[in-house]
């Protein structure tokens, strides 16, 4: 897993609640057997009318935001568990995403794809979107050791929460299936009580 | 599965949430994920191959491949099963299905096999779904099993590859809630509305990092098929799952099915399996109630599932949260609706009757009686899709295709169908739909369709008169 530590970058501001998996990639574009190429279907359905042609105003097309980190309204990501969601941000070229509020299997995959999810309060959401609309080019940065998300040429900042164990495999690139693999013994001795 | 004694006593008031993931806890670290041992792992052909393609990577195995069971539902055609899957891609991926599985040694229950159906029809109609047991799939409507009471979740791929590795999640424990609902359901209501309204209640998002036990006597006068609808859309308030404690009614549904167990076994079991209460002092972090009473048939007029009405409601004018009005004023446009105006008597194309959450022989059942004798209003499209083989082959047995070819309703092949549109059964764009599924996202049954998610009663009766009906005028 690709590994995270400190991230300075403009940001891709999507000021809008409840986004679901559905809207992030349709069910349609799930056909594929690996995990590569979905960042082409991102959002697909609101970066395109009739399919193929592109709507202007969506902020994926707009030469005016660029970034590695996508800011998003509440609840962000919830609905169908399709890691393909994850892949696809990731794919794009997003490191992390901002909400003030994640839905829980979004968060889970997200982490298992080396993709930040970075959960802050509702007012230091708002402020992040006032100063990207403000000035599309300012730089928002996500260290993840400090668990600080900040804009510095705004003295604006917040502690974000991340569990221990989820931090230290982001940081170290580590997954999931080599720490249970270590547990091999304990498994095997749960099993037998069964 | 049960906790032990020494554990009952030290800790006597435990939830049965709380009993069940305990005693699946192969190791606990503080402030870190639970190891939590799974029982079954049901997968499909569309969130399993990247996960299969991981252990080939690693060069491992399926750990328990006697505790995984396959089926392909998501992306097949629901006419003409027998012959090749026309779609290019479609047809790729249920063949890497079948490859995987016998690679890797997994049953698979796949196009054409008496037990094909949708995963979360097929696990409790064959008895693979028991009470007590911990279960996740590569789906979020996994919740579903949880009507057994049993901890049943949706996970990702990455997460299908870890249980296919070890048998075992890495997840931290989520909180718990109890949502009580007593009293009796008035005319024309099913659980559907229960859950429809719940969820309008709640929010999209007030169940996150919650585990939901759902309780109350109107929830105990169910049927299992009933239960299985609401712990269906637990997700859809955000929620990991829902659990209905087991009683009498899940044992005799149980009993006699293809892999339930038989004789003293299920005796024993059933023994055990009355165990799964949560104890009288329990405490949940959360609790709601609500009255049957207060619950009529219910419709969404939005795009997430708990925008929803009473059928008789008007669409209401804003959203409850002021930072939700943007969100609030998109999803009316992209409906094509008004705030403050009522649903009933709006002309509907379409009506879709299908998907994990109403596919079942009760829904089917239900759905025929209505419909006996009658026929569906002249411009409308009706498309029935049974949840699985064996439904199909009930429903037929009990003569219910006769009626629904009668009534021009078309009876198709199992699988999810329109409710993800990620077949060929799609709702064209601008036109409305009014589904028994679960989802009523923007897109969701196929590019610029509009989804009114609604009981299987509301839609057969839309489906007759051409518009939004209330059953309740029909029966």
């Amino acid at each position: 897993m690709k590994k995270f530590n400190i991230l300075t970058s403009t940001c891709v501001p999507l000021p809008i609640e409840n986004i679901d998996t559905d809207q992030i990639i349709p069910a349609r574009f799930l056909k594929a057997t690996t995990r590569d190429g979905f960042g082409e279907n991102l959002f697909r359905d609101w970066r395109y009318s009739g399919g193929e042609n592109p709507v202007e105003d969506f902020v994926l097309n707009t030469a005016k935001y660029s970034g590695k980190i996508l800011v998003a309204g509440r609840n962000f990501g919830c609905g169908s568990s399709r890691e393909h969601a994850a892949w696809a941000i990731a794919d794009f070229g997003f490191n992390a995403v901002v909400s003030s509020f994640f839905a829980d299997i979004f968060k889970n995959n997200a982490l298992n794809n080396g993709l930040l999810p970075v959960q802050v309060s509702e007012s230091f959401l708002d402020q992040l979107f006032d100063a990207i609309e403000k000035n599309p080019s300012i730089n928002v940065r996500i260290d993840l050791p400090k668990q600080i998300i900040e804009i510095e040429e705004l003295n604006l900042r917040e502690r974000f929460d991340i569990n221990t164990y989820k931090k230290h495999c982001m940081i170290n690139g580590l997954d999931d299936i080599d720490y249970l693999r270590e547990n091999k013994k304990e498994i095997e001795e749960f099993e037998k009580q069964l | 599965m049960l906790t032990g004694k020494n554990e009952l006593a030290q800790d006597m008031s435990k939830t049965l949430f709380d009993k069940i993931w305990d005693s699946h806890v192969v190791k606990h670290v503080d402030d870190g994920p639970d190891i939590l041992y799974i029982d079954r792992h049901f997968i499909h052909e569309v969130t399993s191959p990247q996960a299969f393609n991981g252990l080939r990577n690693r060069g491992i195995r399926v750990a328990r491949p006697d505790k995984t069971v396959a089926t392909a539902d998501h992306n097949v055609p629901t006419k003409d099963q027998h012959l090749p899957i026309r779609d290019e891609l479609s047809r790729t991926q249920v063949n890497k299905l079948i490859e995987n599985c016998e690679e890797f040694g997994v049953e698979l229950y796949g196009l054409n096999h008496p037990f094909q159906g949708i995963v979360h029809v097929i696990g409790p109609e064959l008895g693979i779904t028991q009470p007590g047991m911990t279960i996740v799939c590569g789906d979020s409507h996994t919740s579903t099993h949880g009507a057994f009471g049993a901890i049943a979740f949706g996970i990702g791929t990455s997460e299908v590859e870890q249980v296919f590795a070890t048998q075992c999640i890495l997840q931290p424990k989520p909180k718990t809630m109890k949502i009580e609902i007593n009293g009796e359901l008035g005319k024309g209501v099913l659980s559907k509305d229960i859950i429809l309204y719940i969820i309008s209640k709640i929010s999209t998002s007030g169940g996150n990092g919650y585990f939901v036990e759902y309780s109350g006597s109107t929830i105990r006068s169910l049927s299992m098929e009933a239960r299985m609808t609401i712990c269906n859309m637990s997700i859809e308030m955000g929620a990991r799952g829902g659990l209905i404690a087991p009683d009498e009614v899940t044992f005799e549904y149980i009993q006699g099915k293809e892999f339930a167990p038989i004789g003293v076994e299920l005796e024993n079991k059933i023994a055990n399996w009355r165990h799964l209460t949560t104890d009288q002092d329990a405490r949940f972090d959360k609790v709601y109630e609500f009255k049957a009473e207060d619950i009529e048939p219910m419709i969404t007029y939005g795009t997430n599932p708990a925008m929803g009405i009473g059928i008789s409601d008007r669409i209401p004018n804003g959203s409850v949260r002021a930072s939700e009005a943007e969100s609030f004023k998109k999803s009316l446009h992209y409906m094509g609706l008004e705030p403050d105006s009522s649903l009933l008597g709006k002309k509907v194309n379409y009506v879709f009757i299908g998907s994990c959450t109403n596919s079942r022989i009760e829904d089917l059942r239900l759905v025929a009686e209505l419909v006996k004798g009658k026929s569906k209003a002249d411009d409308i499209n009706v498309m029935i899709i049974p949840g699985s083989k064996q439904v199909e082959k009930q429903a037929i047995e009990e003569g219910l295709d006769k009626i629904f070819q009668e009534a021009g309703f078309e009876l198709r092949q199992p699988g999810c169908s329109a409710c993800l549109g990620m077949n060929e059964d799609k709702v064209p764009s601008g036109e409305f739909c009014v589904s028994t599924s679960n989802r009523n996202f923007e897109g969701r049954q196929g590019p610029g369709a509009r989804t009114l998610l609604a009981s299987p009663l509301t839609a057969a009766a839309t489906a007759l008169n051409g518009y939004i009906t209330d059953v309740r005028e029909l029966i």
